[in-house]
C-alpha cells in the first residue's frame, strides 16, 4: 500500500493539486455568508476547499465464505438487515424477495447455516399477495424487534422470527388510489419507538414495552409529502445538539428529529431532485445516498451541506456505519461496495471523509449492504437476483 | 439447424400472409376497449394472467402456435424484456424502452393510417400518464417489474452469442469508468454536477438516444433458448403454479373484462391456416414440449382458441355478465364458476 489518504488543502499561495481533473461547477443558489465561485480551483477565495480523496491508503477487505439464502433477493431499497449476535457467535441476515422474507442464521466461519422464511400477512378481504419493501432488525435496550414492512402493513417479530408480535394495518382507501400504497423505512428510535414510514409521507411511531405485546402507536410524524425511502437514528454522540432521527422520502427531501418526550421537527433539507434512497445519522452528520450515486454529508442540526461525493455510476440502494469508528458503505446499481471513513477535523470541526475501499460484485446490482460489527471490520452486500449474501472481512 | 420461421424470412415466401398477421395482431392488441382496460391502475399481472393474455393474441390472426413454440416465442419475450428492464440506465429509460417497441410496430403497420391512428392514440395516452412521474416513481415501477422477472435464468442464443448473458443464464453488466481510482469529493455548499449524457425523446416522434427496446432481430439471427441447466439454479418456489386460489378469482375479472376486447380469429374452410413453428422439424417441437422441465412450464389458463369452445354458450354468457366493478367479493360465485369451466378446457 502507497501514502495514506491525501487531503488537498489550499491557500492562495499552493494551487490545487487537483485542479487537472476537476469540473468546473455551478452555484445553485449562492448563499450570502459565502462567495460565490465558478471554479473551485479559484485560489482567492478560501471559503472552499476542493478535496480529492485517493484509493491509495486501501484499507484491505478479503471476500468470505457466502451466506446463501432461501430465495433470491428482490431489487428494494436497503434489501440487507444484518443483526450480529457476539455471544452466540451468529449472525442473522435477512433479505426480501415479493412476499417472503428469508432469514439466514450463520455460524462465525459460514459453515453452519439455517433458514426460515416469514410471509407478509395478507389483510382483511385482499386476494392479492402482499410484497413486502423492507425487513430490519430494530435494537432496544430491553429487546431487539425483526419488522417487516409490505403493501397491506407492518409486522413485528421477536428476533428470531418465530413469533409475530404486532401486527399494524395500514388504512385501506375506497375507491383504491391511483397511486401505490405501502409502507417502507425502518428504525428505531431513542431506545424506546420504532418509527416506520408509509408512501403518503407519514412516518408512524410506535411506543414499545420492554416485554410483551402491548405495543401502541403513539404519534404520527407529518412532514413529508412523498413516499418514506428510509429512517435513520443516531447511532453515535450528538456533540452538539439533540438531533435523534432523519426521515428520507422519495423525492429526495430530508427530515431531522428530536424525540425527548414528543418528536419536533428540527430542520428540513430540501431536495435536488433525486431519490434519497439510504440515510445514516452518526455524530451529528448525515449521510445521504441518492439515485444519481452520490452521497451528501450534511450537519444534522442545522442541515448545511458539508460535502458532496460521486460516489457511484448508478442509484445508491443501501448506506450503512459502523458506529465505533465512523466507516461508512454504500452500495449501488453499478455493482460495486464502496468503503468511506468519516471524522471531524479536531481544529476546525468540519466534517470529512476519505476513500477507503472497492469492492466489485460482479453482474449484480446491489440492493442491499450492511456491516456485521459495529467497528466495521466485516460487511454483507446481495444484489438483484442473487441467492446469497457475499461477505468480506477485513484482512 | 437455424430455419426457425421469423417474419424477416418467412416475408420471403409468404409475404401476404406476415402482412395479413401483423396487422390482425396490431389491431387487435391497440383497439380502444382493450387498452382502456390496461391503463386502468392495478397490480402487478401474475404470470399466469399475463400468458394467458398472451396466449389470446397470439391468436388473433390465422397464425397457430404449438404450446411448445408458444412456450418458447413466451421465454424469448420474457428475457428480452427483463434485459432491457434490467439494463436501464437511468429509471426513466424504462419508458423510452416502450416508446422504442411502438415505434417498431408504428413501422410495420405504416401504410394503414386506421391502425396507425390506433397506435398513435395509445402512444399519446402513454405521454399523458407517464411522462410527469419522477425518477423515484419510474424506480419503484422497475422494481416493481423486476420482481415479475425475478429468477427467470433461461439462456437465449442471441444474447450468449453478443455476450450480454452468460452461460448460467444471467445478464452480463457494464461497468462503467471506474478505473478512476480518484472518488470526486467536493467540500462545498450547493452547485451541481452537469451531465454530459444526452437524453432521449419523450414525444410522440423523435430520436430515442436509448437502443434498448430496439429491434434485437434487425440482423437475421438464431432464435433459440436453453432449458437444460436452467433449473439447477432455482432457489425459490413460485406459489402461481398451485390450484386455484384466492388471487385466480380477482383475476379472472379482470382478465375477462380484457379479453373482452380481444376478438379471436377464427380460420374459415376457404382459408388455410397458418402455424408458426419455432424448432427446426414438427419432431423438436413435440420432444421440446415433452421435455420441458416442470418447474419451467406455464400453467396457463387453457382458453382454446377454437371455434367450439367460444361458441360455448354458457361460456358466453358468464363472460358477458362480467361488469365493470371493484367489488371482488360480489363476483366470488362467479369467479368460482367460471374457474372451474377454465380447468375443464
Amino acid at each position: 500500500p502507497a501514502a495514506p489518504p491525501h487531503r488537498a488543502g489550499w491557500s492562495p499561495r499552493s494551487p490545487c493539486p487537483a485542479s487537472a481533473g476537476c469540473v468546473p461547477v455551478t452555484q445553485a443558489t449562492p448563499t450570502p455568508s459565502r462567495a460565490v465561485m465558478s471554479s473551485p480551483c479559484d485560489a482567492r477565495a478560501l471559503t472552499t476547499r476542493c478535496a480529492v480523496a485517493m484509493a491509495a491508503g486501501d484499507t484491505g477487505y478479503r471476500k468470505e465464505r457466502s451466506v446463501p439464502l432461501k430465495s433470491s433477493s428482490s431489487a428494494l431499497y436497503n434489501n440487507l438487515s444484518v443483526l450480529p449476535l457476539r455471544d452466540k457467535q451468529l449472525t442473522y441476515f435477512a433479505a426480501v424477495h415479493g412476499s417472503t422474507v428469508s432469514l439466514a442464521s450463520a455460524s462465525a466461519d459460514g459453515l453452519s447455516v439455517s433458514h426460515r422464511q416469514l410471509q407478509a400477512k395478507e389483510g382483511g378481504l385482499a386476494v392479492s399477495a402482499s410484497i413486502v419493501t423492507q425487513a430490519s432488525w430494530c435494537v432496544l435496550p430491553s429487546r431487539v424487534l425483526l419488522v417487516l414492512t409490505s403493501q397491506k402493513g407492518i409486522q413485528m417479530y421477536e428476533s428470531d422470527g418465530s413469533i409475530m408480535v404486532y401486527w399494524h394495518a395500514l388504512d385501506v382507501l375506497e375507491p383504491p388510489p391511483a397511486q401505490a400504497v405501502f409502507a417502507r423505512g425502518i428504525a428505531a428510535a431513542s431506545g424506546r419507538f420504532i418509527c416506520v414510514g408509509t408512501s403518503s409521507g407519514l412516518v408512524l411511531v410506535f411506543d414499545i414495552p420492554s416485554k410483551g405485546t402491548n405495543i401502541t402507536l403513539s404519534e404520527v410524524l407529518e412532514e413529508h409529502r412523498d413516499s418514506i425511502t428510509d429512517i435513520a437514528s443516531e447511532v453515535g454522540e450528538n456533540p452538539d445538539g439533540d438531533a435523534d432521527l432523519v426521515t428520507a422520502d422519495d423525492s429526495g427531501a430530508l427530515c431531522v428529529w428530536r424525540s425527548k418526550e414528543e418528536f419536533s421537527l428540527l430542520t428540513k433539507i430540501s431536495a435536488f431532485g433525486w431519490t434519497c434512497s439510504s440515510v445514516k445519522l452518526w455524530n451529528g452528520v448525515i449521510a445521504a445516498g441518492y439515485g444519481n450515486g452520490q452521497i451528501r454529508l450534511y450537519e444534522a442540526m442545522s442541515g448545511a451541506l458539508r460535502a458532496t461525493v460521486s460516489a457511484h455510476a448508478r442509484w445508491i440502494y443501501a448506506l450503512d456505519l459502523a458506529p465505533l469508528t465512523g466507516k461508512l458503505l454504500s452500495g449501488a446499481e453499478d455493482s460495486y461496495v464502496q468503503i468511506w471513513k468519516l471524522s471531524r477535523s479536531p481544529d476546525t470541526g468540519d466534517i470529512e471523509i476519505e476513500h477507503c475501499h472497492s469492492e466489485c460484485v460482479t453482474d449484480t446490482q446491489l440492493c442491499g449492504a450492511r456491516f456485521c460489527d459495529p467497528e466495521g471490520n466485516a460487511f454483507a452486500a446481495t444484489g438483484y437476483d442473487l441467492s446469497e449474501i457475499v461477505r468480506y472481512g477485513q484482512v | 439447424g437455424k430455419t426457425a420461421l421469423l417474419p424477416q424470412r418467412t416475408a420471403l415466401l409468404m409475404g401476404s400472409f406476415v402482412f395479413a398477421v401483423m396487422n390482425d395482431i396490431i389491431t387487435t392488441m391497440f383497439n380502444k376497449k382493450f387498452m382502456e382496460e390496461l391503463f386502468k391502475p392495478q397490480e402487478l399481472y401474475s404470470k399466469k394472467a399475463l400468458r394467458t393474455v398472451y396466449d389470446r393474441l397470439a391468436h388473433a390472426s390465422i397464425m397457430r402456435l404449438n404450446q411448445a413454440s408458444m412456450d418458447k416465442l413466451y421465454d424469448l419475450m420474457t428475457m428480452a424484456f427483463k434485459y432491457q428492464v434490467l439494463l436501464c440506465p437511468r429509471s426513466k429509460d424504462i419508458l423510452l424502452v416502450t416508446f422504442n417497441h411502438l415505434d417498431a410496430i408504428k413501422d410495420f403497420i405504416r401504410d394503414s393510417p386506421n391502425i396507425l391512428n390506433q397506435v398513435d392514440e395509445t402512444f399519446r395516452q402513454l405521454i399523458d400518464m407517464y411522462s410527469c412521474l419522477s425518477a423515484g416513481e419510474f424506480q419503484l415501477i422497475r422494481q416493481t417489474l423486476l420482481i415479475f422477472f425475478q429468477d427467470m435464468h433461461i439462456r437465449v442464443s442471441i444474447f450468449l452469442k453478443d455476450k450480454v448473458q452468460n452461460s448460467n443464464g444471467r445478464f452480463v453488466l457494464p461497468i462503467s469508468d471506474h478505473s478512476l481510482l480518484f472518488k470526486r469529493v467536493e467540500f462545498t455548499n450547493g452547485g451541481s454536477y452537469i451531465s454530459p449524457q444526452r437524453e432521449g425523446s419523450f414525444d410522440l416522434y423523435g430520436d430515442r438516444v436509448l437502443k434498448l427496446g430496439t429491434n434485437m432481430y434487425s440482423v437475421s439471427r438464431p432464435v433459440e433458448t436453453h432449458m437444460s441447466g436452467a433449473s439447477k439454479n432455482l432457489a425459490s418456489h413460485t406459489k402461481e403454479n398451485a390450484a386455484p386460489n384466492p388471487l385466480a378469482k380477482e383475476e379472472l375479472n379482470f382478465l375477462a373484462r380484457l379479453m373482452g376486447g380481444l376478438e379471436i380469429k377464427k380460420p374459415n374452410g376457404s382459408e388455410p391456416g397458418f402455424r408458426l413453428n419455432l424448432f427446426t422439424t414438427d419432431e423438436e417441437e413435440e420432444y421440446a414440449a415433452l421435455t420441458r422441465p416442470e418447474e419451467l412450464s406455464y400453467k396457463v389458463i387453457n382458453i382454446q382458441a377454437t371455434q367450439d369452445q367460444w361458441q360455448n354458450e354458457e361460456l358466453a354468457r358468464i363472460m358477458g355478465e362480467f361488469e365493470v366493478t371493484d367489488q371482488p367479493s360480489q363476483s366470488t360465485s362467479k369467479g368460482d364458476d367460471l374457474l372451474a369451466m377454465m380447468d375443464e378446457l
